[in-house]
């Protein structure tokens, strides 16, 4: 029974269980011991027994950075070295409450702070489709364990692309939420305005079925309202009447084995009866830079709570600004300290319209650019990501070359709207990603859409290992 | 020519204060923890207020219904749509690195108090507690800090006016006026020793007569109305003191020492901080419904300056017993009490409604012998009913009993409650009767010869021997300006 799991969706194995073929906790026992067996460093930690309560529905990876109450949640940070919290963050909370345990906590860039998970501050994760390369960031490790077959399922969160993004780049399906469809409670926070999260998958069913569990309001998060009408299964198998508008399709960063299947993918949707056509996204350009200013801002104040005083490793003499010096130097890595300092200096006194008040206008313009194209079109899509994976250590010396890996992925949450990645095809033999956005709170549309065009294109999703 | 004098006069003083309020609600401004003063430190707290990674803020109703009822209570214009912001700073009591705080869209402006003009109302939370340990008191040189994470998170507001006042006892009287409209409201217990009222004053000076505004001085939490009087005219002194020696008066946030009187520095200009205040993406706007808004509305209570008008108004109370009974809203509501049980013929209630004098002196023994006998508690609270007050009171006024013996009764009315008729009979204390207090006079004359010889020689003071005489033989009972009258009549002085 047990190597017969791997090869099944959630949804495939969870009808094992309530058939009585195999029962939960034989099945987290198998996934717990894969997930020990990870050779990726795709996990910072692992159960390391089957629950009392083994649940219902197969166990979930879960990013390090969810508060899960006496389980190491550093979110990939040094600072937060042995930080075991005392609470449940809300999303976990909801998956416990319907039958899926935590198998374990997932790598990820430092304060979810990358494009490669190279930014982690208990190191990088390999790319299960070749170890010589990055499975992208910040969710890293929850897509390599999804990908390389060492968690069914797992929840990460996007800020800027971190869940479509190493989707795309691992083979695997991401989804990112509308904004406030889901809690944040629990989640550490990293760019408040646009954290969010959502579920990274081997299928768009499953991808609902998480989601279907994630969403809602909750008291906790002022912020949270939840999908209206809650999420269907998907169950589409045309795209008879629906028009999908893509951009940036001639982008120069752009590669050649990324477009062609990206274009096959276009003319799918024409076969399953959809229509494409262009469309222009006239300020997405500034989506980076906008995204870059924002982020950091909301992210310098975010992180000025380690301080060494209440949580996690104290260093200096006792001296109190050597205190507060001595620990956030030992403690953050170099990405997460050049992104505080471009928050705090965009925050300042005298820069604080030019930068902040500027990029918030350009958030505005995003949005509006996005509204109108959903006037004329039901989804606007694109690649996911402008190449295929790329090394361990490609862009580590250029920060904007890394930035530059979220150009596709920025706009959506600088506009709150959703936004899934499936895999379409390989180019050079690594996956591309397929990405398709639609208004706030159009999941259940996103899904069936995803769905029609994941049965198409029969991507074959085991990497070869 | 300039004199010394005249250009001291040139220069008026201009004040304007900054309020913290901690509001009285069950929990803190954005977890549910209770508040709480004076408990175990770190009792009162969770992942929220503690600021760990992860948790969120979300904004009190009941705090916000409090700071609405202040912000109507001020005649403020309520925004539609009010936002938190982040104040971002280091230190041990700020658990986050920022406080959460309104900024540019607060609940309210433009209302006023009294004469002056309030520029706004805001929300915001609480900072915790340090105790540092050491000879410094402060953060720095001290051995060790403590934190108690207690008070973090209290919900405050933060009451701004304009610079309006013009003198540090206009400022007191306004801090005062504040006090009492708050602790009416019951929003807040306004306890400035323990830190539920906090008061800041800004303070320059200008020539008299012109308009523009001096660079100002902040003077830091005043914990008493009396030093913030002191304070604001040590520092006053001290900019005329500048000014007259052709200075130029410094922005600087300063130390008010009570016990020297002395002002020391806490940071000048160019060490304040930049507070890099940006919108909190974690809270959603304060938009108050209709029903938020009529919900205040209907909590406010008579405000004591309303009160105080009213009073002098329809009972045609002096001004300053009226504002007296209205600063004090228990002493008032009991002097409202017995005045009403008065008016509606309950015990003593006939005699009372005969005048306005009656009015008065119940006023006055509100403010005066209640507070000598139960200090700063609630006379709702004791034994003695209003009524029974009122009753005491038009006894006095009616000659059945004199002053000296009434006290006596409302000691043990006060103690034991009852009616004061049947606390006079059972201590035998109405009133001596005129023929009693004949035949009592008599024998006080031709017992004190000596006096009566004086008297005739024209020393006049020797009657109080005779009258003295007399108030001992009827323990009080009898009207020293009666006995007195017929002493005189039957000496023919």
């Amino acid at each position: 029974m047990s190597d017969e799991l791997l090869g099944l969706s959630a949804a495939q194995q969870t009808a094992k269980i309530e058939s009585g073929e195999v029962g939960a906790a034989e099945v987290f026992e198998y996934w717990r011991g894969r997930a020990a067996r990870d050779d990726l460093n795709a996990y910072l930690w692992v159960a390391d027994e089957v629950p009392g309560d083994p649940g219902s529905l197969p166990p979930i990876a879960v990013k390090d950075l969810f508060c899960v109450r006496g389980v190491p949640s550093q979110a990939g940070s040094r600072i937060l070295e042995g930080y075991r919290p005392p609470y449940t963050a809300t999303s976990v909370e909801k998956l416990e409450n319907a039958g899926i345990r935590v198998l374990g906590k997932t790598n990820q860039d430092e304060f979810a702070m990358g494009s490669s998970n190279e930014n982690s501050g208990f190191g990088p994760v390999q790319n299960p489709w070749d170890t010589t390369r990055v499975p992208g960031g910040s969710s890293g490790g929850s897509a390599a364990a999804v990908a390389a077959g060492t968690a069914p399922w797992a929840i990460g969160t996007d800020t800027g692309g971190s869940i479509r993004q190493p989707a795309s780049l691992s083979g695997i399906v991401g989804l990112k939420p509308t904004y406030g469809a889901v809690s944040r409670y629990g989640m550490i926070a990293f760019a408040s305005s646009l954290d969010q999260c959502g579920p990274l998958t081997r299928d768009v069913t499953d991808a609902a079925i998480l989601l279907g569990h994630l969403q809602g309001r909750d008291p906790c998060d002022s912020t949270s309202i939840g999908i209206p009408g809650g999420v269907e299964l998907p169950s589409a198998e045309h795209l008879d009447g629906l028009r999908f508008g893509v951009w940036g399709m001639h982008e120069p960063g752009l590669e050649p084995g990324v477009a062609e299947q990206v274009d096959a993918t276009l003319a799918k949707i024409e076969e399953l009866g959809g229509g494409v056509e262009e469309i222009e996204l006239p300020n997405a350009k500034y989506g980076i830079p906008a995204y870059y200013v924002i982020a950091p801002a909301e992210a310098s104040a975010n992180l000025a709570r380690y301080d060494g005083v209440r949580y996690g490793p104290r260093k200096g003499n006792g001296d109190l600004t050597a205190l507060y010096e001595q620990s956030r130097h030992d403690g953050f890595g170099e990405e997460v300290r050049r992104r505080i300092m471009i928050g705090t200096y965009a925050l300042s006194s005298g820069y604080y319209e030019a930068y902040y008040g500027t990029a918030q206008k350009v958030r505005t313009k995003i949005a509006e650019d996005l509204s109108a194209a959903f006037e004329r079109v039901d989804f606007v899509v694109s690649p996911t990501s402008a190449t295929v994976a790329f090394k361990l250590g490609e862009r580590t010396q250029d920060p904007l070359a890394m930035y530059l890996s979220d150009y596709y992925t920025v706009p959506m949450p600088l506009a709150g709207i959703p936004a899934i990645s499936i895999p379409c095809g390989l180019s050079e033999g690594l996956p591309v990603g397929f990405q398709i956005a639609g208004p706030a709170f159009s999941e259940p549309r996103i899904l069936d859409a995803a769905h029609a065009l994941e049965q198409r294109i029969g991507f074959d999703r085991v990497p070869v290992r | 020519m300039t004199t010394t004098e005249s250009e001291v006069r040139a220069y008026e003083p201009v004040i304007g204060v900054e309020i913290h309020v901690q509001l009285k609600t069950r929990t803190k401004m954005f977890c549910g923890c209770a508040l709480s003063f004076g408990d175990e430190p770190n009792t009162h707290t969770c992942p929220v207020c503690l600021g760990h990674p992860g948790t969120l803020p979300v904004a009190n109703a009941e705090a916000v219904h409090f700071a609405l009822m202040i912000a109507m209570a001020f005649e403020c214009e309520i925004a539609p749509r009010s936002i938190f912001h982040r104040k971002n700073y280091f230190y041990p009591d700020l658990p986050k690195g920022y406080q959460i705080s309104q900024y540019d869209i607060p609940l309210a402006r433009k209302g006023r108090l009294g004469d002056v003009r309030i520029h706004r109302v805001h929300m915001e939370e609480d900072a915790a507690k340090l105790i540092h340990t050491g000879s410094s008191g402060r953060i720095h040189g001290a051995e060790t800090s403590l934190v108690d994470f207690n008070r973090g998170g209290t919900p405050l507001v933060e009451i701004v006016t304009e610079p309006d006042l013009r003198s540090p006892h206009q400022a007191a009287e306004f801090g005062r006026l504040l006090q009492a409209t708050l602790r009416r409201m019951g929003v807040s217990d306004v306890n400035m020793e323990e830190g539920s009222l906090r008061v800041d004053a800004n303070v320059s000076i200008r020539p008299a007569g012109t308009a523009t505004l001096g660079t100002k001085a902040e003077l830091k939490n005043m914990n008493s109305f009396r030093f913030l009087e002191r304070g604001i005219a040590a520092e006053i002194a001290r900019q005329e003191e500048i000014v007259h020696a052709g200075g130029e008066v410094e922005q600087e946030t300063l130390h008010y020492d009570p016990q020297s009187g002395s002002l020391t520095s806490l940071r000048s200009k160019e060490e304040a901080h930049d507070y890099r205040y940006f919108p909190e993406p974690d809270l959603v706007p304060v938009a108050p419904t209709e029903e938020m808004l009529k919900r205040a509305r209907d909590a406010l209570p008579e405000l004591p300056a309303a009160r105080a008008e009213r009073l002098e108004r329809d009972l045609e109370l002096p001004a300053e017993t009226a504002r007296l009974l209205a600063f004090r809203s228990e002493l008032g509501d009991f002097f409202e009490s017995a005045v009403e049980s008065g008016d509606s013929g309950a015990e003593g209630g006939a005699v009372l409604a005969t005048g306005q004098g009656n009015v008065r002196a119940l006023a006055n023994w509100t403010m005066n012998e209640l507070p000598a006998r139960i200090g700063d508690s609630d006379p709702a609270g004791t034994a003695l009913k209003p009524a029974a007050l009122a009753e005491l009171v038009a006894m006095v006024e009616s000659k059945q009993v004199s002053a000296n013996a009434a006290k006596e009764v409302l000691d043990v009315l006060v103690a034991e409650g009852g009616s004061p008729a049947a606390v006079v009979e059972a201590k035998g204390l109405a009133r001596a009767e005129s023929g009693e207090l004949v035949e009592i006079v008599d024998r006080a004359i031709a017992d004190n010869t000596d006096a009566v010889e004086k008297i005739r020689a024209g020393k006049a003071q020797a009657i109080g021997a005779i009258v003295g005489a007399v108030m001992r033989e009827t323990k009080g009972r009898a009207d020293g300006g009666q006995v007195q009258r017929m002493i005189s009549e039957r000496l023919g002085a």
